[in-house]
């Protein structure tokens, strides 16, 4: 815009080359969304036409070989591993950025911040690890066979926690200071601050933290994988051995062919949509906490 | 500001408020410990050298960090560029409902789950262009995840330069192209920086994505065409596929942790004396 009116010394053809080449790459980069979408939808094309899309809700569980495509029992998986993870890192990420905000002693807060960011940092693969190796075991002990809904929970929330704690505490940063002032002011107690005055204020902020969180979640593989179990059924209790939708597609789709392979692909695009409807939803938050 | 009688229950959540902060605390403790309990004794030059024998359970894991690198440089030789370029064009040269378009579609892309990156590499790279299981597929996948994050923080850093250095530098007689090149991306290094190191985060720790484009095999790579087994799929087949493979699994995911401190600190090292060189030469 500041360089609207072209200016003699100014070499022009430099500067309309760099707006058509970052342009044409820009414009690469944007199919981008298009052409996995497209890709998603063409592989699982056979399985999607005629009605086809009806096996995956009415087929006799999952048994590819003779093309019984049951997703449900592993949506539900999916669901309540993600969900119960949201249920124990949403109040804990809350607390410990409560915490940091308010209750912490200053030399505790960076530190904190970077225990958090190196949570957020370590591969989920690593997760997976330590979860099979550690939290199965101490699993088992208790109620075999250990590799269970609920360990895909616990791991699933250290996970997200980091996403929960790092947005909370920057939605609390957020909360204007004349707020806690005149809340302080009018002899308010520190709990009465946080839960009446600072949270209430931040809750668009930390719901948009949810629903980032409860991407993740949903889209985790390795670590899901690794500590699930991967028995395909419809989870009765926290110590059944479940499979998530994801997990199905990485330890299928090694040797999966023709409409098999078309049903990982519409897996994939079944989560496509689920995440699109979240991020869309998280969004449009966004746009609502700016106004 | 907080000068208050105590009562019951405001103690009360200040302890749980502590408590909370404590378990996470432990939790992490706990997690790092055992990384470091159980890959210590791997930690050493032997087994960064070796070749895997026995499915890994012995050995080292060079091959593995060969095809690891390589993964990575075909992946940043894809974004860098790509990512760069858009970030100039929806700052400097674009606004409303062109870039908001751009914007947002880059924004689904950051949620999408890595699994189905995995599937779409698989489709597009190994099996349409004829690619197969190799680093190049790896990579390129990866550069698709990379793209948005990268982006969305080269973006956000261009934008940050107040129009004050747009202005000098138009008044000054320069180019757009020159102003950028002297002025803009040197002042948005810091955020240009920070993307280009979660982008190497986010594509060392990916597993899922890999899987069925990069691949298994864990001989030495000979060229891009060959598929490569990244550290994270290693540990993964380790844990999961290799009785007995735990410890190195152990030793690999230590290793595969300082890489990633290591590397984000060369990045942030070079770009900034890249960018700072150009800023006072000029």
């Amino acid at each position: 815009m500041i360089w609207s009116r072209h200016n003699t010394s100014s070499p022009l053809r430099a500067d309309a080359t760099l707006a058509r080449v970052t342009g044409s790459l820009a414009m690469a980069v944007a199919v981008l969304l298009g052409l996995v979408i497209l890709l998603l939808i063409r592989e699982s094309w056979g399985m999607l036409v005629d009605g086809g899309w009806v096996r995956f809700f009415d087929s006799e569980g999952w048994y590819p070989q003779r093309g019984q495509f049951d997703l449900l029992p592993m949506l539900w998986a999916t669901l309540a591993a993600s969900l119960g993870a949201l249920l124990i890192a949403l109040p804990l990420g809350m607390m410990s950025a409560v915490f940091s905000r308010f209750y912490a002693p200053g030399w505790m807060v960076s530190s904190l911040r970077r225990v958090m960011m190196l949570l957020a940092g370590i591969p989920s693969v690593v997760y997976g690890l330590w979860g099979l190796t550690v939290l199965v075991p101490l699993i088992a002990q208790w109620e075999p066979p250990g590799a269970s809904l609920l360990a895909a929970i616990l791991i699933l929330a250290l996970m997200v926690l980091p996403t929960v704690a790092l947005t909370s505490e920057a939605a609390l940063a957020a909360v204007s200071p004349a707020s806690l002032q005149g809340a302080a002011a009018l002899g308010l107690s520190r709990k009465g601050i946080v839960l009446g005055v600072a949270l209430p204020e931040a809750r668009a902020g930390i719901m948009t933290g949810a629903l980032l969180a409860a991407l993740r979640a949903l889209g985790e593989t390795m670590a899901v994988l690794m500590v699930a179990g991967n028995v395909v059924q419809t989870p009765g209790s926290v110590f059944d051995s479940v499979r998530v939708l994801t997990a199905n597609i990485a330890l299928e789709m090694p040797y999966a062919i023709g409409d098999h392979r078309a049903a990982l692909f519409a897996t994939g695009l079944m989560l496509m949509l689920i995440v699109t409807l979240l991020s869309w939803l998280a969004g449009r938050r966004e746009e609502l906490a700016h106004v | 500001m907080f000068k208050q009688p105590a009562r019951y229950s405001d103690v009360m959540l200040t302890l749980l408020v502590w408590l909370a902060t404590l378990l996470v605390v432990g939790l992490f403790a706990w997690l790092v410990g055992d990384l470091i309990l159980h890959g210590y004794s791997k930690l050493n030059l032997a087994f960064l050298l070796d070749v895997p024998q026995n499915a890994g359970r012995e050995g080292g894991i060079a091959p593995i960090l060969v095809s690891t690198l390589l993964i990575l440089a075909v992946a940043l030789l894809a974004t860098l560029p790509l990512g760069l370029a858009t970030a100039v064009y929806l700052s400097e040269y674009t606004n409303g409902a062109l870039a908001n378009g751009i914007r947002m579609s880059l924004n689904i892309l950051a949620g999408v789950p890595s699994i189905v990156f995995g599937l779409f590499g698989n489709a597009l790279f190994c099996i349409w262009l004829g690619m197969g299981f190799s680093i190049w597929s790896g990579g390129l996948t990866l550069a698709c995840m990379m793209l948005p994050l990268f982006i969305s923080t080269t973006e956000s850093g261009l934008s940050a330069v107040t129009n004050e250095w747009r202005h000098g530098a138009a008044a000054l007689g320069l180019s757009h192209t020159a102003a950028l090149w002297q002025v803009l991306l040197p002042a948005a290094s810091p955020a240009i920086t920070a993307g280009l190191m979660l982008s190497i985060g986010r594509a060392l720790a990916e597993t899922a994505a890999l899987i069925f484009t990069s691949g298994y095999v864990d001989r030495m790579p000979t060229s891009l065409s060959d598929s490569g087994r990244a550290l994270s799929v290693h540990i993964y087949d380790l844990s999961m596929n290799v009785t007995g493979g735990d410890a190195s699994a152990y030793g690999s995911a230590l290793v595969l942790i300082i890489t990633l401190m290591v590397i984000s600190g060369i990045a942030v090292g070079l770009t900034n004396r890249f960018l700072s060189q150009r800023i006072t030469l000029s």
